[in-house]
């Protein structure tokens, strides 16, 4: 009997240690993983940054507004007046779409009726 | 172990034959057992207390080894605890209420020497003086070929200027990453932005510290990591910044001003949705502080803010609306607004001198006539008139957000007298920012409420104490409309069709530093609120020495300088806040309780 308790220590002794083998350089293989998308991360939170700061300055109303006189040819942009705010009930209804009858019979219902 | 027995026999047997004690022997034995076990037992414990005495050098000896280990072992942050902070930015960013951006941090790279390294410095200094105009040769040669071991060259670099120092391939030349603070819009709300510059600064690394305005203001909450990726939200409105702007610099233009200044204020909330002071400046480029002459001549300066002016015929409407207020006068009493008025020995006059005659309260606001609001206000008295007007917040520097606000000292009598009372009830002798009156139409314009500007967005009304009641604020917001729609009225041109606009005008002779006014500069200011059937928000435009000169003699009166630039923004602003244009309802006539 003592002699398998042995064994099966010794065994367990073995199979613990190479666990603890392959956990520790499946850490450090997450930690450097880790570490590499947090240096990406930070590159693209730059980027990102950069972008939105050209955004904002290409938007920037001052831009918009010479971009606006010079195309006012095409676009015809003017600032917005009071006397452009209109209501829902100025909008007409969109036109009904007109159904052509070419033969007087297709709408009668006498033949319906006489069946 | 072969143990001595106690009663030998070869010993017991020989003092036996000799009729000695054998019992002498067995002690004797018994002794000797005795002593041995001794010595073995303090053998035992003393190895014991050896090993025990080892265990805990050693376990000490392995903590202070740690401990060791921890105080040399170079810090670093811990990379496997799930963090959810993003790695953010040193500072964080500013919006505006709809969240587009005023101030941004931008990577660039600061350039810096260290001359023992340099292979050419002659080449260098020379590329480097093509490359900068503002860098010369000589005093770069200077640094380079000198005893200097390291010297900033810029603080700041663009990419272009960067690839282009790095093609002189010097190694001497280095650069430094630097997180810079952009204002992208540029100009826009530069004042209430104010600027950024580096404090602490080292070869890695530099802090940005804000030097004015809400980034001098806000600088502990910029730089607190914990709200990194958390902007700070401003009142103001980026549209209608731009818009103000682009109007009072044409009308500043148009009229020759000096300087002018607008502030849109929500009459509810305290909100300050645009706030504009001409001429303005560069946050990018921050100029330098004035060191000599009038501060308020330097683009720097923040008139809605700093610039304490009196500010004229716009403060009688809060007499007259605590003549109300006290039960004094209705709107249409009579009064008398004869000359000549004498108070403290000093003339009270009218403009250009005219007489009015007799007003009632209403005529007295619409005529803007001195002598009128100075009867009300000796009515009043003195402790009364300061106890409201202080209820106004007239008598402390702005409560807003903006690091200059904290300068805005109002100027107040030392002596309040009878002839103060007179003057400041109609905007002399008492100098206040714009910013402060426009708080105080504020109070008229929500119905009775002081409400604190803020330049923070806000949720909500945020009304502060009661300072009149709602009947006296509707009753002087009648009046001021009528300043607009009566034609006697002084602000006639201010008349928006569809927004209802209610305000007063002000003129005051600027003072001279010397003492005394000037004839010919005037501070016109413009306050209203509109729509005045259900007022949202104040508007206080203000221009430093305008001059209208299209007519045959120059006129300086804001009738004709800060009420129409007024109109015009209000054209422009008050269909981008969203607010439709209305009909005015009618007045209903003729329901007054005549007895009871």
């Amino acid at each position: 009997m003592k002699p398998l308790i042995y064994m099966l220590t010794a065994l367990a002794v073995i199979g613990l240690a190479f666990w603890a083998y392959r956990e520790n350089y499946a850490t450090q293989q997450a930690l450097s993983e880790t570490r590499e998308l947090r240096r990406d991360i930070a590159r693209l939170q730059t980027r990102l940054g950069v972008l939105r700061a050209e955004w904002a300055y290409l938007n920037r109303p001052e831009r918009l507004r010479e971009l606006a006189d010079l195309n006012f040819e095409t676009l015809g942009l003017l600032p917005l007046r009071p006397d452009q705010f209109g209501r829902v009930d100025q909008v007409a209804y969109p036109p009904l779409r007109r159904v052509t009858i070419t033969d007087p019979v297709d709408v009668s219902t006498m033949e319906a009726a006489e069946e | 172990m072969i143990r001595t027995p106690l009663r030998p026999l070869a010993r017991i047997l020989p003092a036996r034959d000799k009729g000695e004690n054998t019992t002498a022997i067995e002690r004797e034995n018994l002794r000797l057992r005795h002593e041995e076990m001794q010595d073995q037992s303090r053998q035992r414990a003393e190895s014991r207390l050896l090993v025990l005495g080892l265990c805990f050098v050693m376990a000490y000896g392995v903590v202070a080894a740690r401990m060791g280990l921890m105080a040399v072992s170079e810090p670093h942050e811990p990379v496997a605890a799930a963090s959810s902070s993003v790695i953010a930015a040193q500072r964080a960013d500013i919006v505006d209420r709809n969240g587009n951006l005023l101030a941004t941090n931008f990577e660039t790279h600061s350039l810096y020497a260290q001359p023992p390294h340099m292979i050419d410095p002659i080449r260098a200094a020379r590329e480097l003086a093509d490359i900068f105009p503002d860098l010369e040769y000589d005093k770069l040669l200077r640094d380079f070929t000198g005893k200097r071991k390291f010297l900033w060259i810029k603080r700041t670099l663009s990419p272009e200027q960067k690839q282009a120092v790095f093609d002189i391939g010097d190694p001497g030349l280095l650069f430094g990453p630097r997180e810079m603070r952009l204002y992208p819009n540029g100009r826009l709300a530069a004042h209430v932005l104010g600027g950024a510059s580096f404090g602490q600064e080292g070869v890695s690394a530099a802090e940005v510290i804000g030097v004015a305005g809400v980034e001098r203001q806000f600088n502990g909450y910029l730089t607190d990591p914990d709200n990194a990726g958390r902007p700070l939200t401003l009142s103001l409105d980026l549209t209608i910044q731009a818009a103000s702007e682009e109007v009072l610099a044409g009308g500043m233009r148009l009229l020759n001003a000096k300087g002018a200044t607008s502030i849109l204020m929500d009459a509810h909330t305290g909100e300050v949705i645009s706030v504009v002071s001409l001429p303005d400046f560069d946050p990018n480029d921050r100029p330098r502080d004035l060191v000599e002459g009038d501060a308020s001549d330097s683009p720097l300066f923040n008139r809605a803010l700093q610039g304490v002016y009196e500010l004229g015929s716009t403060f009688k409407i809060f007499a007259s609306a605590q003549a109300l207020e006290l039960g004094l006068v209705h709107p249409d009493t009579i009064v008398d607004a004869n000359g000549p008025m004498r108070v403290g020995g000093h003339l009270i006059g009218e403009f250009r001198n005219k007489n009015y005659g007799e007003l009632s309260v209403s005529d007295v606001i619409v005529r803007s006539s001195n002598r009128g609001t100075g009867r009300l206000a000796l009515e009043i008295g003195v402790t009364r008139q300061k106890a409201f007007l202080e209820a106004l917040g007239f008598f402390d520097p702005l409560p807003l957000e903006v690091a200059e606000a904290r300068m805005s000292h109002p100027l107040l009598p030392k002596r309040w007298t009878d002839l103060s009372t007179v003057t400041i009830s109609y905007g002399h002798g008492i100098s206040t920012t714009p910013m402060h009156l426009a708080a105080g139409y504020a109070a008229i314009a929500n119905g009775g409420h002081y409400v604190s500007p803020t330049i923070l967005k806000q949720d909500g009304p945020q009304y502060g104490p009661r300072v009149m009641s709602e009947r006296t604020a509707a009753q002087s917001r009648a009046m001021l409309r009528r300043v607009v729609s009566d034609p006697k009225g002084t602000a006639s041109f201010g008349e928006v069709e569809g927004y209802a606009v209610a305000g007063k005008t002000g003129s005051a002779d600027k003072p001279k530093r010397t003492g005394g006014y000037y004839e010919d500069k005037v501070i016109a200011t413009f306050a209203t609120l509109f729509p005045v059937h259900d007022p949202k928000y104040v508007l206080v435009v203000t221009m430093d020495e305008p001059s209208d000169n299209s007519g045959e003699k120059p006129r300086r009166t804001a009738g004709w300088t800060a009420v129409p630039v007024a109109a015009e923004m209000i054209r422009r602003i008050a269909p981008l806040l969203g607010l439709r244009p209305q009909v005015e309802p009618a007045e209903l006539a003729g329901i007054s309780l005549i007895a009871n």
